[in-house]
C-alpha cells in the first residue's frame, strides 16, 4: 500500500544553508554590541585581585585607565622588573598623571567632566607605595572619584 | 523585452560574515570594568583641625604593616574577622559606651532616626601589597553593604537592590559609607 511510501528514494535532503547568513550575523551584531574596541597594548602584567563587593563601572566612555603592574618579559630588558604605570600604550612616571588627567579631561564634553572616573587596574603583588603616589597624585589634579579594578570572587 | 534580473548566488555571504565575526571577536574584550568605588579626599589645607573633632570612641583604625599584617584597634586580628569586626563597630546595638555614639539625625523616609557617628580610619604602609588592601577594602564594604542589607529587610521587606531610590538613599543615609584613608607614612622603608 502506498499511503506512506516515501515520495523520493530515500537518502537525507539537502539542508538548506540559506538562513545560516543570517544567523552568522546574528552572532556578529551580539558580539558587536557587548564587546568594546581594545584599545590599548598592556605592555605589564596585571592581574587584578579578587573582591566580592564590586560595583560596575556605568559609562565607559568616562572611565580612564591607569594600569600598574611589572613589565612583561619582552620588556624586562628595557625597564626592568619593578612595577611600573603605564598610561595609554607608554610607560609613565608618577608625575606623567597629571597631563594624562588634562588630556583625558580635554578629550571629553565640559559637562561630562564631573562624572568622570579613574580606574586603578593594580597587580595584586604591587607595593602600595606607587599606589599612594598615584592617589595623591589623582587628588592634587582634582580627579576624586576613584575605582579600584577588581576581579569578581564567588561569594562565600 | 526586459532581461531578467539574475540572482546574486548568496552562498559566500556566510564565509563573509564569519570573517567579521571572527575579527570582532578577536579586536574586542569582553570584560566589564568593574571594581570598588571610592571617592578621595580633596586636598585641605588645615588638615589637622578636622582630625581634632573627632571622639576616640567614633573612629576605628585599621593598619596594615609592611608584612600585610592587619592591626585593628590595637589587636593583631585575621582579615577573615574584620567584616565582623566592623559590622559591631557601626551598627552598634547595644549602646556600648566604648562603641560610636548616635546622632538623630532627619531621614528621608524615617523621620529622626539614630546615625551612628563611626568612622573607619584606613592605614597602609608603602610596603603592603595591592592585594591586602584591597583584600581589607572588601571587607570593610562587606561590612557596610551587609548592614544596609539587614537594614533594608527589617525596615522596607525587600533586599536592597530592589528598593526605589528614596528607599535607598534612606538606607544609606542611616548607615552611611565612612572611611577615611590617612595621609600616607612610610615606616616599612620605601620601596
Amino acid at each position: 500500500m502506498g499511503k506512506f511510501s516515501r515520495k523520493g528514494k530515500g537518502g537525507v535532503p539537502a539542508l538548506s544553508t540559506s538562513s545560516l547568513p543570517d544567523i552568522i550575523f546574528m552572532l556578529l551584531f551580539f558580539f558587536m554590541v557587548t564587546t568594546t574596541m581594545r584599545e590599548t597594548e598592556l605592555k605589564i602584567k596585571v592581574k587584578m585581585p579578587e573582591a566580592t563587593e564590586i560595583k560596575k563601572l556605568e559609562k565607559k566612555s568616562l572611565v580612564s585607565n591607569i594600569h600598574v603592574g611589572a613589565p612583561k618579559e619582552s620588556y624586562q630588558a628595557m625597564y626592568g622588573t619593578e612595577p611600573r604605570i603605564q598610561l595609554n600604550d607608554v610607560f609613565a612616571k608618577v608625575s606623567d598623571i597629571a597631563d594624562y588627567i588634562s588630556n583625558e579631561r580635554a578629550a571629553r564634553d565640559e559637562n561630562e567632566v564631573p562624572f568622570m572616573t579613574v580606574s586603578l587596574k593594580v597587580d595584586g603583588k604591587t607595593q602600595m607605595g606607587i599606589v599612594t603616589d598615584i592617589k595623591q597624585e589623582l587628588r592634587k589634579c582634582n580627579a576624586l572619584k576613584l575605582n579600584y579594578a577588581t576581579r569578581k570572587a564567588k561569594k562565600s | 523585452m526586459p532581461r531578467p534580473v539574475q540572482e546574486i548566488n548568496a552562498g559566500s555571504m556566510a564565509d563573509i560574515a564569519f570573517l567579521l565575526l571572527i575579527f570582532f571577536l578577536v579586536t574586542t574584550t569582553m570584560d566589564v570594568d568593574s571594581g570598588i568605588l571610592r571617592k578621595l579626599p580633596p586636598i585641605v589645607e588645615n588638615q589637622q583641625e578636622n582630625e581634632d573633632k573627632i571622639k576616640e570612641r567614633n573612629v576605628f583604625v585599621v593598619l596594615i604593616n609592611k608584612n600585610n599584617q592587619l592591626l585593628v584597634q590595637g589587636e593583631w586580628i585575621d582579615v577573615r574577622t574584620l567584616k565582623d569586626r566592623a559590622k559591631e563597630f557601626i551598627a552598634n546595638p547595644k549602646d556600648n559606651p566604648n562603641l560610636p555614639e548616635k546622632k538623630p539625625t532627619e531621614v528621608i523616609l524615617l523621620g529622626t532616626y539614630p546615625v551612628t557617628k563611626g568612622v573607619i580610619s584606613l592605614q597602609n604602609d608603602r610596603g603592603t601589597s595591592y592585594e591586602m588592601y584591597i583584600n581589607v577594602q572588601n571587607q570593610l564594604t562587606a561590612a557596610y553593604s551587609e548592614l544596609r542589607e539587614e537594614f533594608a529587610k527589617q525596615k522596607f521587606g525587600n533586599v536592597y537592590d530592589k528598593l526605589d531610590a528614596d528607599q535607598q538613599k534612606a538606607v544609606n543615609e542611616v548607615y552611611p559609607q565612612k572611611i577615611s584613608e590617612a595621609e600616607p607614612k612610610n615606616i616599612g622603608g620605601k620601596k
